[in-house]
């Protein structure tokens, strides 16, 4: 796990930024004996959510909505892609 | 070949930095490699906006550009006639004239300020590596079974596991393993598109095989007992008496592994198909006739 403190200090971030991202549900915190935590398996996320606020100037409703549409996208990629294998099964040549 | 920042931007010579402030982060917000995953065009364009801020965000830079940019081939004159001139330390870039095939920036960039400059000026956003992309090919055997493979991706070896069970279009990302950061930035990812075969006699539609098996008349008629290849080997199967061509029997978790399920296996959907015997004897002309007098 990664403390959060290491995380800002790394990222010249605030840590109240990480609370607010936390309070909105766009990231979870790990407490263990008064030490907050990252979870390693959300550090992409959330390098992505600082690089869209901190270098794009994007507020948090605006990541929530990417974060969403994203996913959408993602979801819809899959679905061609199944889509397409199933179209394969079907043009190729009768065994 | 001379490039207009001021025509990337969208704004005009005499724009306020405030303004191009606003202009990139208006086209960044647009092209930028997290909002457009997998877009080369808009992370061509985000590389052209990005160098445009760079130069027309910091006024030393710009003062530059603005006053040799069309002319900047002759700049490293101009600028050595002025150092001799004026014993001026102020610009420290190095003239290059040869280009970095990888590189973030511009020939244009890299001539009128060097490939330092690219490092310097007063505003260092961090942006993550470009992203790799490559494809693999396999068949259904090689993508049937967990196996480990080495690839060279722009020369740098890496050993991955490909889980069974892996879909034909199917793209796993490895993280870290793509292009270094910009000013600091975290690496970018590599990814792996996978292209999946089918084979001669099995073809696939997600966790299910499907394949054809020909059936003799007497087998179909009478019933019988065949041996059926399987992608995990042979199986015996029982064949009912008076089985129509084109019929079909299920044959449960003898299709293709779940995706990273360990165990899991779809099914194995076998067609039988009637084969109609030919070059018949005058003996089975005869039966076949009679069969069909007791049929009429």
């Amino acid at each position: 796990m990664i403390l959060v403190n290491d995380f800002c200090e790394n990222h010249h971030i605030e840590i109240s930024f990480i609370r607010s991202l936390e309070e909105t549900g766009l990231i979870g915190i790990i407490t263990v004996e008064n030490d907050s935590y990252i979870d390693p398996g959300q550090l992409q996320d959330l390098e992505k959510i600082v690089r869209l606020h901190y270098d794009l100037d994007i507020n948090l409703e605006g990541i929530e909505t990417i974060k969403y549409l994203m996913q959408r996208m993602n979801d819809l990629q899959d679905e061609i892609n199944d889509l397409k294998n199933r179209l394969r099964f079907y043009e190729e040549e009768p065994l | 070949m001379y490039i207009d920042y001021y025509k990337i931007l969208g704004i005009d010579k005499n724009a306020s930095q405030e303004e191009v402030k606003k202009a990139f982060r208006k086209l960044a917000r647009k092209y930028h490699p997290d909002l457009n995953p997998n877009d080369k065009t808009a992370k061509q364009k985000f590389q052209e906006i990005n160098e445009a801020h760079e130069v027309l965000s910091d006024p030393e830079k710009r003062k530059k550009y603005d006053q040799y940019g069309t002319d900047w081939k002759h700049a490293e004159e101009f600028e050595k006639a002025n150092s001799y001139q004026q014993q001026s330390p102020g610009f420290e870039g190095t003239w290059q004239s040869n280009s970095r095939p990888d590189s973030d920036f511009s020939d244009f960039f890299e001539s009128l300020f060097g490939r330092a400059a690219s490092n310097k000026g007063n505003w260092q956003a961090r942006f993550r590596g470009e992203d790799y992309h490559a494809e693999l090919h396999m068949d259904l055997t090689e993508a049937y079974t967990t196996h480990k493979q080495t690839l060279t991706v722009n020369g740098q070896t890496i050993r991955i596991t490909i889980p069974a069970g892996i879909e034909n279009g199917q793209t796993i990302k490895i993280a870290g393993h793509g292009g270094s950061g910009i000013n600091g930035g975290p690496n970018g990812d590599l990814y792996i598109t996978f292209s999946v075969d089918n084979l001669p006699n099995f073809k696939r539609l997600g966790k299910n095989l499907y394949t054809t098996i020909y059936l003799d008349l007497y087998t179909a008629v009478l019933g019988g007992e065949i041996t059926i290849g399987t992608m995990s080997g042979k199986v015996k199967c029982k064949v009912k008496p008076e089985t129509q061509t084109h019929s079909k029997v299920k044959l449960c978790g003898k299709g293709f592994p779940v995706y990273k399920k360990e165990g899991q296996f779809g099914d194995l959907y076998v067609t039988y198909i009637v084969k109609i015997p030919t070059n018949l004897t005058p003996k089975e002309k005869e039966l076949f006739a009679e069969l069909s007098k007791l049929k009429s």
